[in-house]
């Protein structure tokens, strides 16, 4: 119960589209700012790793091995002498790539599906539900694993396995927002003044689960570039000697007790990407939500 | 000496865009047995000052002060949370629009009845059984022996009103105050629930503050009506009185815009035009000095002040309406 | 004066037909609306008053029955001729808020009914939003805000304005103003009535609150369990109501006037509504009648005609004739 109902604030005329509203919404939320903040520079390290890694990342230099970090090493050398810290800056593209890449598939593969079930409905729905399940009986990494026997093990099939496993998770989630958001009253509006199916998704129905499909998005990012840690630790993905940050933790495993810093550096990478991705998502959530908007402060006497 | 005694009541919220000032000095007095009507619409401060006189704002972010809010001699506002509680529910009850929502839904109506019985009065068992049976008897429900057993989803929104009822009047409280209680009904189960009310407050001699938007409800049930307006009382009379005579802008443009079944239906309906104003800027003249269409050139110069119109009659408004 | 809405015989069944537990929430309503003229549709909770004004506009599909507006009956249409026929019947809703999408600024809300049917595209649009905020009395300047910076007033007045940019010539208002304050609702019923004297609009007003629809119908129908009770224009239904639903219905309302409401004899009527999927046998309002005889439940009343224009299904008024 609204225990007191003022009039709405009167804005300025210079509003922006939602985005930028959500965009001034976001900030307020620390947890979510900080996320940001750490992942850009994250990324921003390894696109930039071509110029600012100090070392060549597969450039063997056995007299250097195993040394701890220093001064020339910051984050210490490897069993075949390479620097570590060069190999997570470049480590880090793969994955990160990979994390984009998944993402964007997984989107635009599970987002129409769901979509779709949601709108449509009754025999549609079961059918594209039916092989929805079919997916997810499986062990989202084993089928990934499968799928990457079959293909192959470059770093394009993982790629397509992981998204291939992330879709029907992610069209499930849409096809349910999707089925609440169809009974609102706005789209029976819509319906009423004569807007087609096309219309009513595209306008109405995607606008209102965008929000839960973004949060979902950053795990789906999260757990991609856990997965293709996983599966570079198992063997596929990015071959010997390309750096992966997977792959590295996989090799660091025999030299823990010699060089934890091995280990250290690709584990902890993972671990802030994914924390900021996490945090992000959050502030995401909040910022997205339209009653958040509000406008200037400014409360000036109410108009007509 | 009045049953409740209400004097510059004010209650202010912080929130993120300022102060909200929602009850700004309101006064009052109520008698023994009287069922006194607070008229406003959305913002006026109706419901707030009700929640204030109940104790149940939340403070932070809300603040209640007064001069004075006595009930029966007892300060309201110097009582501990925990005294607060004892007296509410005992003394004084409050049933709300949305019986949905007050009632737990998980919970049977007999043990909703019984919980209150056993809080206020240390009924317990059968004698509170019993006591339940009578109360929902009292109120109309038929088969009230079955229905303890019942929970709140089967019933209807009037049948849950009822059942609101009983328990609001379980242990024989001083005050009752109604929240737009009957506003979600429909009319003609509105109307069983004005009579019911109307019968059990005489027949206990319990006070009742009405809290209402619909003049007409307003106008078949109360013995005086304040009119509220901007977190401040407007007007104060006797109902008749105050139906002749509306002497405040607003009232006059309440009643103006208020749709009859009776009466011309040539006559178009007179709006107020306009919005209510914010509670957080300060108002330093009338409130209602906007939006009002008999303003005369001394509201432009200074803020009114309440005067009288007749017995127990006054309002605060500078131009004379008086027909 | 031609009918611009024929209705006849309009069925609304949830559930299979003959089954138990079938909820016929509309049973053969039948009315007409004229050109230019509102018709109020009254009743309480459960009567199928909301469910009508859907079926006319075909958002919920009905069972069976005809719905004729100038002519062309809407039931059969295919989807492409409805999409053409929706410019001509509009509707309003009662959670003015709830009605627009609050992810959408107010001149895209506007612009929408326009875009859809091809009506002033290019540089006539953002001219033509403003002419029709204009027309319902909202600033330009809103154009930029979201649903939820409105106030429920000028939200629903969003609404009518989206309603208005198909140009209509006929819209159901479901409950537009129970939802407002009072000094605002009088502020949307002017409005109502001053685009109906300027555009010639069509209105079926539905409303449980018998006071507001007083003033803005010109015939007025009750409706109790899905099937009208009585029909009539304004004056009579209100001066002289001829079924005991409709005579309840007006003792119950009130009067903002002590003098009158201490005079009033209430007709009280006794227990619940009836379950809508089971309901009474014969005529579904005898349960709560005051005047019910045993034959009542036995005879499901037709239309008893009581004077031009005005008609109850009771067959107590029929014994009198």
């Amino acid at each position: 119960m609204a225990l007191v109902q003022s009039p709405p604030p009167v804005a300025s005329p210079r509003i922006a589209g939602s985005l930028r509203l959500a965009a001034r919404q976001f900030p307020r939320h620390r947890a979510a700012m900080v996320g940001l903040i750490c992942l850009a520079l994250i990324c921003l390290a390894a696109a930039l790793a071509p110029w600012i890694a100090p070392y060549d990342p597969i450039q063997i230099k056995l007299s250097a091995k195993l040394k701890p970090p220093s001064f020339e090493h910051w984050l210490g050398t490897d069993h075949f002498g390479r620097d570590v810290f060069s190999r997570l800056l470049y480590g880090g593209r793969t994955s990160l790539s990979v994390g984009l890449l998944v993402v964007g598939f997984a989107f635009v593969l599970g987002v129409p599906l769901g979509l779709a079930s949601g709108y449509f409905g009754k025999r549609i729905d079961n059918l594209l539900m039916r092989l929805v399940d079919a997916f997810l009986t499986f062990p989202p990494l084993l089928l990934a694993v499968a799928l990457v026997g079959l293909l192959g093990p470059e770093i394009q099939n993982v790629m397509l396995a992981l998204g291939l496993v992330q879709a029907p998770v992610l069209a499930r989630m849409v096809r349910g927002s999707t089925l609440a958001v169809r009974e609102d009253v706005y789209v029976t509006a819509a319906r009423a003044l004569g807007a087609g199916p096309a219309r009513i998704v595209l306008s109405h129905l995607l606008r209102n689960v965008m929000s839960p499909i973004v949060v979902q998005l950053t795990i789906v990012f999260a757990a991609a570039v856990v997965a293709e840690a996983s599966l570079s630790f198992l063997g596929f993905g990015a071959q010997p000697p390309q750096p992966s940050w997977g792959r590295d933790m996989s090799e660091a495993r025999r030299f823990l007790g010699d060089a934890p810093w091995m280990f250290l550096a690709p584990t902890v990478a993972i671990m802030l990407c994914v924390l900021s991705i996490n945090f992000m998502g959050d502030g995401l959530r909040d910022a997205l939500d339209p009653r958040a908007w509000r406008t200037r402060r400014t409360v000036t006497q109410a108009e007509r | 000496m009045p049953l409740l005694s209400v004097r510059n009541l004010k209650t202010r919220f912080a929130t993120d865009r300022g102060i909200v000032r929602a009850v700004n000095g309101v006064s009052f007095d109520l008698e023994e047995g009287e069922i006194l009507g607070l008229v406003g619409e959305s913002g006026s401060g109706k419901s707030v000052t009700a929640l204030s006189i109940m104790r149940l704002v939340p403070e932070p972010p809300g603040k209640v002060t007064a001069d004075a809010m006595t009930l029966d001699g007892t300060d309201l506002l110097g009582l501990s949370e925990a005294q607060a509680r004892e007296v509410r529910g005992s003394s004084m009850a409050m049933i709300f629009q949305d019986p949905m929502r007050s009632l737990n839904p998980v919970l049977t109506i007999g043990r909703q009845i019984t919980e209150v019985l056993h809080r206020h009065q240390k009924l317990a068992g059968a004698a509170a059984r019993r006591r339940a049976v009578e109360l929902l008897e009292t109120v109309g429900i038929p088969m009230a022996e079955k229905r303890l057993g019942a929970y709140p989803h089967q019933f209807s929104g009037g049948m849950r009103q009822r059942v609101m009822i009983a328990i609001a009047l379980s242990c024989n409280p001083r005050l009752l105050i109604a929240d737009e209680a009957t506003t979600a009904l429909d009319v003609t189960i509105q109307a069983q629930i004005i009579d019911l009310v109307k019968r059990l407050t005489r027949e206990r001699g319990t006070s009742v503050i009405w809290i209402s938007h619909d003049l007409g409800v307003v106008a078949g049930l109360c013995d005086r009506v304040n009119v509220m307006y901007a977190g401040t009382v407007v007007e104060s009379g006797p109902i008749r009185e105050l139906f002749r005579r509306p002497s405040h802008g607003y009232t006059l443009g309440l009643m103006g815009s208020t749709p009859r079944v009776d009466g011309s239906s040539a006559r178009r309906l007179t709006p107020i035009e306009g919005m209510p104003p914010n509670l957080i800027d300060p108002i330093p003249l009338c409130p209602f000095l906007p939006r009002c269409r008999v303003s005369v050139a001394a509201c432009q110069a200074r803020p009114p002040e309440p005067r009288q119109f007749g017995a127990g009659h006054w309002a605060s408004c500078l131009a004379d309406l008086a027909p | 004066m031609s009918s611009l809405l024929e209705v006849e015989d309009l069925d609304v069944h949830y559930g299979r037909p003959g089954a138990a537990g079938t909820v016929k929430a509309v049973d053969g309503v039948s009315f007409s609306v004229g050109r230019g003229r509102t018709l109020g549709l009254v009743g309480e909770s459960g009567c199928g008053k909301s469910t009508t004004g859907y079926a006319i506009l075909q958002l919920v599909r009905p069972s069976a029955g005809r719905v004729l507006f100038d002519g062309t009956d809407l039931c059969g249409l295919d989807t492409r001729s409805l999409r053409r026929m929706r410019r001509k019947l509009q509707i309003i809703f009662q959670d003015s808020h709830a009605s627009l999408n609050p992810r959408m600024p107010i001149g895209d809300l506007v612009g929408e009914a326009l875009d859809i049917h091809g009506l002033f595209p290019g540089s006539a649009r953002a001219g033509r939003i403003r002419e029709l905020l204009d027309m319902v009395g909202l600033a330009g300047h809103l154009i930029e805000r979201y649903p939820h910076e409105l106030s429920g007033g000028q939200a629903q007045r969003v609404a009518i304005c989206r309603a208005l940019a198909v140009e209509p010539e006929l819209i159901v208002c479901d409950e537009p103003v129970s939802a407002l304050d009072v000094s605002i609702q009088a502020q949307i019923v002017n409005l109502l009535q001053d685009l109906q004297e300027r555009l010639g609009l069509a209105y079926i007003f539905i409303s449980h609150d018998l006071s507001v629809v007083r003033h803005v119908s010109d015939d007025i129908a009750v409706m109790y369990l899905g099937k009208i009770v009585e029909l009539a224009g304004k004056e009579e239904i209100y001066a002289a109501p001829a079924h005991p639903y409709t005579k309840s219905l007006m003792s119950a309302v009130p009067v903002p006037d002590p003098d009158i409401e201490a005079q009033r004899q209430r007709i009280i009527l006794k227990g619940d509504l009836p379950n809508p999927a089971d309901p009474p046998s014969g005529c579904r309002f005898r349960t709560r009648c005051p005047v019910a005889i045993p034959e009542c439940a036995v005879v499901d009343p037709m239309q008893y005609p009581l004077a031009p224009g005005h008609w109850a299904k009771c067959i107590r008024l029929a014994a009198k004739n």
